[in-house]
């Protein structure tokens, strides 16, 4: 086959299989964007993980605690669709390690109280949600099927976070005053997620040419946006930017200058948590080695026994 | 009424102490799979433990499950001691949790009898939560102990490290005494030679030795327990603690 | 051992009556540790009555560029398909 014979397919909105013949370049774009998309969900379950010991409630343990295991399951539906790419798990985790594959800079943000787990559901999830809506129509076979899985168990994550906002919001001066400051400094943040202006997004073109990606990152921040300054509104709590207001106009919310200087910073390394999550992430894969050998030296055994 | 009480709290506070200790594996699994698989134990042990505190709160009639599972002091809790030791490395819970779930699902089997209808019910379901948490802490515990020497070393120093702490699960005193003689509750201590036997089996399969019965650690029935349960239940009441009447 | 640890492809039964419908993998080193961290991953919202997994290795699967020798060759034999056939005006129940 031919790439212009694989733009045909792509262009007739065929998707693509991992048996079929598919361009280095698509092949290579996939695993770097599947892959940071894997390590993120895994990465994403320790700022969470943070406040599992001390949620207040036996209903919020549980929630909690099962919106976790969801980002587990997630990584793992993401790790199974990357290596149908011909690259293996254990590969991905140590170019992880290695720091040649990121993940989502949002997890380099600490979790400093419980409000944050609300902020981080609301928008942080809020956010994923909207791109991962987008990409259930990727043009990769094993990348949307996983996507439309997730999306499908990621609807609860959202709800609940924002459940905890205006329960807090709600609450005692001190609960209103930690939502206020978890929105305060996860709203950026969380904007920011979406990646760099279009204008300054080098390797969208291709993406966007093969259908890896369906929309750009300008076009999701936007319907981000709209869709939740209403909720901050409705649950009494202030959006972080002063230049944000409705523009009749263009039927969109104007907002204020993203750091930009600080996004790079993150996502070269120097972020508050960048140090402490790979870290946390090297020790428990390597804490976890003598078990993992150990299970294949008992398989290796019983494989012998039944010869 | 309190004995009833105080009989359901010592199930629930089982149940949840460690869920507690469950819940800490999240992302520090050996493998991501096997993340999952211990958050979904933590899951259904506090699913457990929020039925038997909801049990206790409709007979107390005064106190939330909340405020059972958050609100009490270090000597209110009722849990056996085992459940509450710390993680330790894989190896570690592994052993703890197969030892008390080989307990838990004789428990309950029994337990599933009981002339007290909710417990009866309640036992029933844990049940079936119990019997896959033992499939599960087995079948690990079979591979770390015939997996690699330094697996078997490892989880034989386990073994032989928590063992005395094995004893506690089988006292009877006489709260249990009387929900005994008033056919709600089990004789603990009739547990003991079928739990010898599944422990031995098991054991054997996993080609390691069964410690001696020696010295035996008690003091949960009174609320006496080891240190750690002090620094799991600051760390747990925190919030509860610091906002008192703050919903969440 | 730094081999990698083996796939195995999983298959859910929704519920009894219906097929097993292929849904991931998962990493295992036995056939035991395969099923339960099948259970885990793909049954956590009651999805399952039954699951069956198989080491992804085992699987012989057709390759893309067979696919034409492969499956082309049904596109002319209609006469499998009931729409092919004439009936008499009338006929019911057929």
């Amino acid at each position: 086959m031919t790439e212009e014979k694989f733009q045909k397919r792509i262009d007739a909105e065929q998707k693509i299989e991992p048996k079929d013949w598919m361009p280095d370049a698509y092949r290579k774009h996939l695993i770097r964007q599947i892959s940071q998309h894997a390590h993120s969900e895994v990465i994403g379950m320790q700022p969470e993980g943070n406040w599992v010991t001390r949620a207040p409630s036996l209903r919020a343990k549980m929630i909690l605690l099962a919106k976790i295991q969801d980002e587990a399951g997630h990584g793992l539906y993401l790790y199974s669709a990357c290596e149908t790419l011909g690259i293996s798990r254990d590969e991905l985790v140590q170019q992880l390690h290695d720091g040649k594959a990121k993940y989502s800079s949002i997890f380099n943000y600490p979790t400093l109280n419980w409000a944050d787990m609300g902020a981080v559901g609301w928008l942080v999830d809020g956010a994923a949600i909207v791109n991962q809506v987008s990409l259930q129509r990727t043009s990769y076979g094993p990348y949307s099927r996983g996507m439309v899985r997730i999306c499908k168990e990621e609807s609860f994550h959202q709800r609940q976070g924002y459940e905890i906002m205006a329960t807090m919001a709600a609450g005692t001066p001190e609960q209103k005053q930690m939502a206020q400051d978890a929105l305060n400094r996860i709203w950026w943040p969380s904007i920011m997620m979406f990646g760099p202006h279009d204008a300054d997004s080098p390797r969208s073109g291709n993406a966007l040419k093969w259908k890896i990606k369906r929309q750009t990152n300008d076009e999701l921040r936007q319907s981000f946006i709209d869709k939740t300054v209403a909720q901050a509104e409705l649950i009494g709590l202030t959006i972080p930017d002063p230049d944000l207001k409705w523009n009749e106009e263009t039927g969109h919310y104007d907002f204020g200058a993203m750091d930009w200087d600080e996004f790079w910073r993150v996502v070269k390394g120097d972020g508050p948590c960048n140090k402490q999550r790979l870290d946390h992430h090297k020790k428990a894969h390597k804490e976890g080695e003598w078990v993992r050998n150990a299970a294949k030296a008992y398989a290796k055994k019983q494989e012998l026994l039944t010869v | 009424m309190d004995n009833l009480i105080n009989y359901t709290l010592r199930i629930a506070d089982n149940a949840l102490i460690l869920g507690q200790r469950m819940s800490q594996w999240c992302s520090n699994g050996p493998t991501l799979e096997e993340d999952i698989a211990m958050v979904n134990i933590s899951l259904d042990l506090f699913g457990q433990a929020n039925g038997f505190y909801e049990y206790a709160s409709s007979i107390d009639g005064n106190k939330s499950a909340d405020d059972f599972a958050f609100l009490r002091s270090e000597r209110e809790y009722f849990n056996n001691l085992i459940v509450e030791q710390g993680n330790g490395h894989f190896g570690d819970t592994i052993v703890r949790n197969f030892l008390f779930d080989t307990y838990s699902v004789l428990f309950y089997t029994k337990l599933q009898n009981s002339s007290d209808d909710t417990l009866a019910a309640l036992s029933s379901k844990s049940l079936k939560e119990a019997k896959y948490h033992l499939r599960h802490s087995s079948n690990w515990l079979i591979r770390l102990g015939d997996g690699t020497d330094e697996s078997n070393k490892k989880v034989q120093k386990s073994l032989n490290d928590i063992w005395m702490f094995t004893g506690n699960l089988f006292e009877m005193d006489e709260l249990d005494t009387d929900m005994l003689n008033k056919g709600i509750g089990i004789d603990n201590s009739l547990l003991k030679s079928e739990w010898d036997k599944k422990v031995n089996d098991t054991l054997s399969s996993a080609k390691l030795n069964r410690p001696e019965d020696g010295y035996m650690q008690t003091g949960s029935k009174e609320g006496i327990h080891t240190e750690h349960l002090g620094h799991l239940l600051s760390e747990m009441q925190f919030l509860q603690r610091a906002h008192p009447n703050a919903k969440w | 051992m730094s081999e990698n640890t083996d796939v195995w492809e999983v298959f859910i039964q929704s519920k009894n009556g219906l097929p097993h419908k292929h849904a991931g993998n998962v990493h295992a080193t036995d056939k035991e540790m395969a099923l339960q961290n099948a259970r885990d991953l793909y049954t956590r919202r009651k999805e399952g009555s039954s699951i069956w997994v198989v080491k992804a290795t085992d699987i012989i699967a057709s390759q893309s560029e067979e696919s034409e020798e492969f499956f082309d060759p049904s596109d002319d034999k209609m006469y499998r398909h009931p729409t092919f056939y004439t009936m008499p005006e009338g006929s019911k129940n057929i």
